[in-house]
């Protein structure tokens, strides 16, 4: 098969062309590599994953008895507001941004980004708004959700309110320029031998992605300018004392927050299809309908925003519309899930780290969708709505969903990335300890919501005491469970075993080359001689993962 | 296919028997817990497939240590494809027409729900008038017309007047309710069993919701709106109200009860009521509410309109009781 039939060609660095070298303090720089840019994207987005998860451990110990005992109610809700911000915006909205900037080009044989300058301006705007956000900790925290509505979000600090808006602003101007890199890489840089159906469906979900973040982050940010002169300014677009509308705001922030949901997901639903079908050695099942689906998924979900407003200032018939219009999105959904089910499906599943992480994704994911139709249902959303049945549904799809995926992604492409592999025992037990941490906190939220617990509270009735416990034990797992990937990402990087070019036998074309890629990613321009998922195609047995693979020649 | 019928049974069962909710004080608070039921059911059915799936692949198709063999060349199969589109796009669909029918039996499409929609100017006029919504009724000259918002009248009912109507008023962090016809204010809700009861929602300062967790209702209660949730209860007892919306440091604590009395408990704590008629202060100041000082309320000073006396006066008396009295 696949590694056999291609000539093999010397190793990159000591080729002529390759005699840039990496410095380590290129990742410190404005460097336009896309390879330094995704790394440097996936780094800083984890460490403000710690700066929430320490929030949201914070949050949970609030939270461990009813009342409001361990730090004032005002700053819970900065917290909270911080939390939700900075999990959304620095975590799983610029890690998507990292795996897409370190994998398109590979993927698809490219030298680098289409606007690679670009690229770098919009990975450094990422630094730059997370510490606008960060120095809210000691000027004043914004405190009314990341949603910020009006009228809340004009009378509860103006500080905080506007470094909030203004920090938002420089994300989600960052992010329309990761987008726009995505799309026209994709779509003008892919070596000639490669059509749009021999792409790989990261590719597929990434120009998804970035087709909504192109249409909805500008409807955002003109939320956010309405709000900042409504805040700074004292005009009265969403403010009602003068006569303006706080419910057009939600429409506006909405019609980007919700797809929003789907730009955090569909790049992992993208990593989660290129992982399962290299380690269960089998074709990806349905191609075709996994790439459709994510484009249908991504026009389904700019019609569908107002799901979050059933009991807001929205009428009868636009609720029974979006109602339906949601439903609608379970169907796509249904048809990645089941053509991941049928990939593993009689394949040869080796279960490593990166592997038990996507059959996470699969197994709690499931959870979130399922609930996700329920509270598209209107009159049930009208009992769940603004409760913890919600926090427990975009747990179940961002935690269960997007972080799994995003585990899973970074230990099938760390070997790539550093050269090195990571540490199988550590991932896991790294894994054990995220799956029951995570299914403990979260999933006797669902109960609370339907019993009756608000969420976004500082305080709550005592009867929800037990259930809250558990959750609090459940957060703190999950707070442990990040100490083993640390230890192991770290150590790993520098000590690890080698990993070789190849080390999972992948098809993609990124695996072609050395790892890590050499400067200019592969001598010359690289001929696809199989698909991306031909595994199977032919009865030869595997090369043994330990001989030299060889590379794509030129 | 014996999995398949076990699967099966185990959905029924658990649909029915999942025990997760609340009691259910209304006929409406029935027909959500039905919908729920039956997403249960399907729910259900559909995880324990798909986790079953993943289970025993693991277990199956696991590699062996020396394999190093890919697995079949199978990339698909077209009937299958079409099989689970087709099957959730159906199941979809009878839960979204479900939906629609329990939504129009709990009076969600009632055209008349809260009465004029209209959205009102939060009106700052002249001396004397504060900033907060008009509480009497809307303005007639107000914006575009908007269709109903909230729950109105079930189909039977529709067009009717309903048995009680009561004014609630959301301001941070407390519940007000006024009983137009006999002038009763109150800081708990008192309805009559098996009575049509009718309640406008309005917000003095920002959004709140109010949720009734045992009747399955919510609705917002937004500054410059009206909105409405009208219901018959039918089990006696007291229920929490909930605020659901964030508003603000201590959102948790905006709780109150209501009490679903017999006619006869109604009518005493009615005649009690206008016997002892507490002031407007007074209820505001027996209700729960943290941190109504002067401090507190400086900051919304500007976006409310008051004038600094307003917020001296506010001293005095302890309360944001001024500010309701005003606009009342
Ligand atoms: C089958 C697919 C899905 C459906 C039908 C669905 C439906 C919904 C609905 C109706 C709501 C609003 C509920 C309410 O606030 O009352 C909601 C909330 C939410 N969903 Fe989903 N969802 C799906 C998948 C996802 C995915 C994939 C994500 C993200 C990865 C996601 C993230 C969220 C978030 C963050 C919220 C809450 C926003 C907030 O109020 O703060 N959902 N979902
Ligand atoms: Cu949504
Ligand atoms: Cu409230």
């Amino acid at each position: 098969m696949t590694q056999v039939d291609i000539p093999a060609s010397v190793p990159a660095q000591s080729s002529p062309h390759a005699e840039a070298e990496r410095k380590w303090t290129d990742f410190f720089t404005f460097n336009s590599d896309h390879k330094v840019i995704g790394i440097q994207y996936l780094v800083t987005s984890f460490v403000f994953y710690l700066i929430g998860g320490a929030l949201a451990t914070a949050i949970r110990t609030e939270l461990a008895t009813p009342p409001s005992d361990f730090v004032s109610p005002d700053f819970y809700n900065g917290m909270l507001t911080l939390h939700g911000t900075i999990m959304i915006f620095l975590w799983v909205v610029p890690a998507g941004a990292g795996l897409a900037n370190y994998l398109i080009p590979l993927m698809i044989g490219a030298k680098d980004m289409a606007f690679p300058k670009i690229n770098a301006l919009a990975f450094w705007m990422i630094v730059a708004g997370g510490a606008l956000l960060l120095s809210s900790f000691w000027l004043e925290t914004p405190q009314s959700g990341w949603t910020s509505y009006p009228p809340l979000s004009l009378v509860s600090g103006k500080v905080g309110e506007g470094i909030w808006i203004f920090s938002l602003l420089i994300l989600g101007t960052s992010s329309i320029l990761g987008a726009l890199n995505f799309v026209v890489t994709i779509i003008k840089m892919r070596v000639p031998s490669m059509g749009i159906y021999q792409m790989p469906l990261f590719c597929w979900s990434m120009l998804a992605a970035g087709l909504l973040i192109l249409t909805g982050t500008p409807v955002l940010a003109g939320a956010l300018i309405l709000l900042a002169f409504d805040l700074l300014a004292g005009t009265a677009f969403f403010n009602p004392t003068g006569g303006g509308d706080p419910v057009v705001y939600q429409h506006m922030f909405w019609f980007y927050s919700h797809p929003a949901v789907y730009i955090m997901i569909l790049p992992l639903f993208g990593a989660i299809s290129e992982i399962l079908p290299v380690h269960s050695r089998k074709p990806i099942f349905g191609y075709r309908a996994i790439a459709y689906s994510s484009m249908i998924i991504s026009f389904l979900g700019l019609i569908v925003w107002a799901h979050h407003m059933f009991t807001s200032g929205t009428p009868a018939w636009l609720r029974m519309f979006f109602m339906i219009a949601t439903m609608i999105i379970a169907v796509p959904t249904g048809i990645k899930v089941f053509g991941w089910l049928a990939t593993i499906w009689g394949g040869k599943i080796q279960l490593n780290s990166a592997m038990l992480f996507a059959l996470g994704f699969i197994a709690t994911f499931v959870i979130g969708g399922i609930t996700g139709v329920m509270i598209a249902s209107v009159p049930f959303d009208i009992h769940v709505h603004d409760t913890y049945f919600i926090v427990a549904h975009i747990h179940y799809v961002l935690f269960g969903g997007s972080v799994f995926g995003i585990y899973a992604a970074l230990y099938h492409w760390f070997p790539k990335m550093t050269g090195r592999m990571m540490n199988e025992t550590w991932g896991r037990i790294h894994f054990g300890l995220t799956f029951v941490g995570m299914n403990l906190t979260f999933m006797p939220m669902h109960e609370l919501g339907l019993l009756g617990m608000n969420r976004r509270v500082a305080m709550y009735d005592p009867r929800f005491a037990d259930l809250n416990v558990l959750c609090t034990i459940g957060s703190y797992i999950l707070a442990v469970s990040t100490v083993p990937f640390i230890v192991n990402a770290l150590w790993s990087w520098f000590k690890g075993k080698l990993a070789g070019d190849n080390p999972w036998n992948a098809l993609t074309l990124e695996w072609q080359t050395t790892s890590p890629p050499a400067i200019e990613n592969f001598e010359g321009v690289p001929v696809l001689t199989t698909g991306p998922y031909d595994y199977g195609k032919t009865n030869e047995a595997l090369e043994s993962p330990s001989t030299d693979t060889p590379v794509l020649s030129s | 296919m014996l999995a398949g019928i076990a699967l099966t049974l185990v959905s029924l069962w658990y649909g029915q028997n999942h025990g997760l909710l609340p009691v259910a004080a209304s006929n409406e608070a029935l027909l959500v817990d039905g919908l729920f039921n039956t997403m249960m059911t399907i729910s259900i059915g559909l995880f324990l497939l798909v986790e079953g799936v993943l289970i025993i692949a693991i277990f199956r198709f696991r590699r062996a240590k020396d394999d190093t063999t890919d697995g079949p060349d199978i990339d698909g199969n077209i009937p299958l494809e079409i099989v689970w589109t087709g099957i959730p796009a159906v199941i979809v669909l009878v839960i979204g027409v479900y939906s629609f029918d329990v939504y129009s039996q709990m009076g969600g499409f009632d055209p008349n729900a809260a009465g004029d929609p209209a959205v009102t100017q939060v009106a700052m006029t002249g001396e004397g008038e504060y900033g907060a919504p008009l509480m009497n009724g809307s303005n007639p000259h107000g914006g575009h017309h908007h269709m109903a918002l909230g729950i109105g009248a079930s189909p039977e009912k529709a067009g009717q007047m309903a048995d009680l109507t009561v004014d609630v008023m959301g301001l941070q962090y407390a519940w007000i309710f006024t009983y137009p016809e006999t002038g009763i204010i109150s800081g708990e809700l008192h309805v009559p069993q098996g009575k049509d009861v009718r309640l406008k929602l309005k917000a003095q300062d920002v959004i709140h919701a109010f949720w009734l967790p045992e009747f399955r209702l919510k609705q917002d209660a937004i500054p410059g709106r009206d909105s409405e949730l009208r219901f018959t209860p039918t089990r006696a007892g007291d229920y929490p109200v909930i605020c659901a919306e964030l508003c603000g440091a201590y959102h948790g604590s905006m709780v109150t009860r209501m009490y679903v009395d017999t006619p006869e408990e109604f009518e005493a704590w009615k005649q009690q009521q206008i016997a002892s008629r507490p002031d407007i202060n007074e209820v505001i100041a027996s209700l729960d509410r943290p941190r109504t000082d002067v401090d507190y309320l400086t900051p919304y000073a500007d976006d409310m309109g008051l004038e600094p006396e307003m917020l001296r006066s506010l001293h005095e008396s302890h309360t944001g009781a001024e500010v309701l009295t005003q606009s009342l």
